[in-house]
């Protein structure tokens, strides 16, 4: 007999979320969009802000693990619009700062330095500030936020958002250093922190070491895709030859051939190594770089550059499809096919152990701890590129590590995830949350017209929902929060759940010995294994037991509602999760 | 009552019949029965039923009377006709609308009620009369939409809610179809799928009236420790004396079945029915070997189910009638109606 589910303890229903449980800060989507549907933006900004810190940066630049992961997407084909609701939410909230965390007055006396100020050390200042820590960030440049400043375009993130939000955290009271490089790490914990976090990025791109690459009339028209948005966005760079070629096609391919075209570059195409199914840009940015007329050529493996009389006129490519070479003329290249990280700065005779192979530091997958006491990594700095919420996420991990530290706790006996439930019902049939399923097909961003948006680089490309979709979005949501929550002991096994599912998702099933078995037994067979099956103790009257395929349930309640005997109650999740300043996760939400 | 409309999503991996449609494109509206009834799982296995059947929801007739049973017509095959008769009387109506269509395929759902108390005479002159449909009874044991007073077919000492037991009798349909000579009559329970959809399927394959009376609790007035049609009750004092395997004409009949204590029927359309005899010495084409095991299991409290007894030589009503094998309906007005020299050639044979 297959095992009844455990769901005393949150794994089940948290993954029955798949927003949430895609999400690596596990932002608690459902309950935000209800506050949308309400009306309530500030509410909702605010519990963004909890998990994802900078709710308005996400939600224009994320790159929205959630949304594939969505269980509207399994039914109607489209995710709900998460990403940009939550920018909704950013955009239309009132001021938020009288209920932002507030460093306290009495300081605790540790002393703390971060390395680089994005979004993995800004977290962590989040997090350790109202601890009473004191907060150094040392930045290399004139402003913080890291990649999300330099190597976004503006007409992807306007600048005032970022401000906005990196803001929050700096007037807490971090110390932040600009224009300060750390060159030495040795030397900095010779100042006497007490724990040290680097959280300085990726910030190399690689180079692709092709004949013709470093020739005289050839080198300064390659450019390095992140180096070169930097230059962009510092004003360095203002226009582009018309020809241009991206080599490479992730989302820092996105960016640089749209930024090309914005800067002159008026027959800009990206050149991608491999076909379209193998593309690592998200398809909401191929999409967008489509409608501004960028052409992607596939299955062209880059072979030389072509200089003629100490120009830079054409690249040749292998086309791997027909096993022939064919130039493509262009004036200029930017080259962004990845980022390596490179520690320099840090000696390796200090205590921190580098990996032999790829010479990276080692660092711990919990804990973010590296092998040296109080140094901690994180954002892409930890293990290479990947995006913002990550780089939240770690920060979040990394600042329960220093607190730990700084008290002489050890870091790997960490906080537990805890979790709510509570019943929904209100009345006979009426819950607190809408459970009327809307078939509306998921709304269409507007975007700025494209002579608009070519007219200066700022020009934000995305003009969010309007009210009207906004209230229609809200709505395609299934509210997967609100489990179905089952006692078996109560259970006459009537058959009336299993009769009303719309989505025949619910069985009583006789007790086979395994998982599989059961899975071909189910009203409709369970075919998606990476959804789990509820499986419940013995029926009090048969020993049969109930099962749920969690896959497509529509988690419209009317399994509950046709219950005689309330065994089924729609109980709404909530993960409680830990944070530094707050390790048993007792937050309430903030009530405007 | 719910509040909601049944979402118009399904599950992808659904199945379509012979005929294209889906298991839920013969759903009807949403019920408004109390939540838990167990005329909710019949109208479910009627809905599997006709799916399995590849039945065309616009050739079949939904029959009904009053009480909660009569209201489950409107909750399952949408697109079907439908005849919502006065109280006790949709046996009538039903012999009515057959006699005039006997294309169409007749559904009639009734209680205990609206066919052991109202309309008991209507019932055993259906039977009499063998019109060709399916006759379910959702039988509960008592009045639900009158507040749980008992019915013609609750058990003596079976008490109500309140905890007064009842004294009287009850009436059989079981018993009673068999000593009126009904050609096809099975027992079930709401709670057993597994069991009821093959009987539903045979009893709509059937060539004559097929009864088929159903335990369905009345989880309102009728599912507490002192009843005797209770889901607990039933599930403990169940006795299964024959299991039905339906298996439909076009399906190839795999390993012919060789063992002795399996009976195969053939159903008029060619269909077959298989029983295994769960109980020694029963014989489900036998009429008093049937009337004498469901009476002893009457006797020792147990509920006898299973396809109890058929017999597939009988004659329905048209058969009897000498109708012609046309559907009246379907028969042109000078065929229906001669004129004055056929009506005056007719009336000289009575001279």
């Amino acid at each position: 007999m297959p095992r009844a589910t455990d769901v005393a303890s949150p794994h089940h229903y948290h993954k029955v979320v798949d927003c949430q449980y895609a999400c690596p800060a596990h932002t608690n989507v459902p309950e935000y969009l209800r506050l949308i549907a309400q009306g309530r933006y500030t509410e909702s900004y605010l519990l963004n802000r909890e998990s994802n810190v900078f709710p308005g940066i996400l939600g224009r630049t994320c790159d929205r693990p959630c949304e594939p992961a969505c269980r509207r997407g399994r039914i109607d084909g489209k995710p709900v619009a998460i990403c940009r609701l939550k920018r909704v939410a950013a955009d239309l909230r009132n001021d938020v700062t009288p209920y932002l965390p507030k460093a306290p007055s009495i300081r605790n006396g540790k002393r703390v330095a971060l390395i680089g100020a994005g979004p993995a050390s800004l977290t962590v200042a989040n997090d350790l500030l109202p601890l009473g820590y004191d907060v150094v960030i040392y930045e290399k440049h004139a402003r913080a936020g890291g990649l999300m400043r330099f190597n976004i375009p503006a007409f992807r993130l306007p600048e005032r958002v970022l401000d906005e939000e990196t803001g929050y955290i700096i007037d807490m009271g971090a110390d932040v250093r600009y224009n300060t490089e750390v060159t030495s790490l040795g030397a900095l914990i010779d100042e006497g922190y007490d724990a040290v976090f680097i959280g300085s990025g990726a910030p190399k791109g690689k180079e692709l070491d092709i004949p013709g690459r470093w020739d005289d009339g050839a080198r300064e028209h390659i450019h390095i895709g992140i180096e070169w948005l930097g230059s962009v966005h510092f004003g360095h760079i203002e226009k582009i030859a018309p020809r241009v070629l991206i080599i490479g096609v992730g989302n820092t391919a996105m960016d640089c051939c749209r930024t090309s075209r914005r800067l002159g570059g008026t027959h800009t195409k990206v050149v991608a190594r491999r076909s379209r199914q193998f593309f690592k840009a998200s398809p909401w940015e191929l999409e967008d770089a489509g409608e501004e007329g960028i052409e992607i050529v596939e299955n062209h493996s880059p072979k030389r550059f072509v200089i003629e009389n100490g120009t830079l006129v054409g690249m040749e490519f292998e086309r791997t499809e027909t096993n022939d070479t064919v130039i493509i003329p262009c004036d200029d290249v930017i080259l962004a096919i990845g980022q390596d990280n490179a520690f320099p700065w840090i000696e390796r005779d200090i205590g921190i152990e580098f990996d032999a192979k790829w010479d990276m530091p080692i660092v711990d997958k919990a804990s973010f701890a590296s092998t040296k006491p109080g140094v901690f990594f994180g954002g892409d700095a930890a293990w290479g590129p990947q995006n913002i919420i990550w780089a939240v996420e770690h920060g979040h991990q990394a600042a329960i590590s220093i607190h730990q530290y700084a008290q002489g706790l050890p870091l790997d006996d960490r906080p537990t995830q805890g979790m709510n439930l509570t019943s929904t019902k209100m009345g006979m049939h009426s819950w607190a949350y809408s459970n009327d399923f809307n078939p509306s097909p998921r709304s269409t961003m507007l975007h700025a017209e494209l002579v608009e948006r070519f007219s200066a680089i700022g020009v934000e490309v995305e003009l969010g929902f309007t009210p009207e979709q906004t209230a229609t979005e809200v709505e395609r949501c299934l509210n997967c929060d609100v489990e179905t929550h089952f006692e078996a002991s109560l259970c006459i096994e009537c058959d009336a759940c299993v009769d009303v599912c719309p989505v025949s998702c619910l069985t009583i099933a006789p007790n086979v010995a395994d998982e599989v078995d059961l899975r071909m037994l189910l009203s409709a067979p369970a075919q998606n294994a990476t959804q789990d099956l509820y499986v419940s103790p013995s029926l009090p009257q048969t020993k049969r037991i109930m099962v749920k395929d969690e896959d497509i349930c529509l988690h419209c309640g009317l399994c509950a509602e046709r219950c005689p005997t309330a065994a089924w109650d729609m109980k709404k999740f909530s993960l409680v999760l830990p944070y530094a300043f707050n390790v048993d996760g007792t937050l309430e939400m903030v009530s405007v | 009552m719910t509040s909601i409309a049944k979402p118009p999503v399904r599950h992808p991996g659904l199945r379509k019949n012979a005929i294209g449609f889906t298991q839920r494109d013969y759903e009807g509206a949403m019920s408004t029965l109390c939540a838990g009834c167990g005329h909710d799982s019949v109208t479910a296995a009627l809905v599997q039923a006709c799916w399995e059947l590849d039945l065309p929801p616009h050739r079949a007739a939904k029959m009904s009377g009053i009480g909660c049973s009569s209201k489950t017509t409107a909750y399952f095959m949408k697109q079907s006709h439908g005849f919502n008769s006065v109280h006790g009387r949709m046996p009538s109506v039903t012999s009515g609308a057959n006699a005039a269509n006997r294309g169409l395929t007749y559904i009639g759902i009734s209680g205990d009620g609206d066919s052991l108390s109202i309309g008991l005479g209507q019932l055993c002159h259906a039977i009499r009369r063998n019109v060709r449909m399916l006759y379910v009874i959702d039988n509960n044991g008592v009045y639900g939409l009158t507040k749980g007073q008992f019915s013609a077919s609750a058990d003596i000492g079976s008490t109500s809610k309140k905890g007064e037991a009842n004294v009287q009798p009850p009436i059989d349909p079981v018993l009673l179809a068999l000593t009126l000579g009904v050609t096809f009559v099975a027992r079930s329970f709401s709670g057993d799928k597994a069991q009821l959809i093959p009987i539903l399927k045979a009893g709509l394959s059937h060539n004559g009236l097929a009864l088929v009376d159903i335990i369905s609790p009345c989880v309102t007035f009728n599912d507490h420790d002192g009843s005797t049609k209770s889901y607990k009750f039933t599930r403990e004092h169940d006795v299964e004396i024959s299991t039905a395997d339906f298996v439909p004409l076009r399906h190839e009949i795999r390993a012919p079945e060789t063992d002795s204590a399996v009976n195969v029927v053939t159903m008029h359309d060619g269909s077959v029915v298989r029983f295994r005899k769960t109980h020694e010495g029963y014989n489900p084409t036998d009429r008093e070997s049937a009337y004498a095991h469901v009476r002893a299991c009457q006797q020792r409290h147990e509920v006898a189910t299973g396809l109890l007894f058929i017999d597939e030589s009988g004659s329905d009503m048209h058969a009897v009638s000498r109708t012609v094998p046309t559907p009246l309906v379907d028969l042109t007005h000078h065929e229906l109606c001669p004129g004055n020299a056929a009506l005056q050639s007719l009336m000289e044979k009575y001279r």
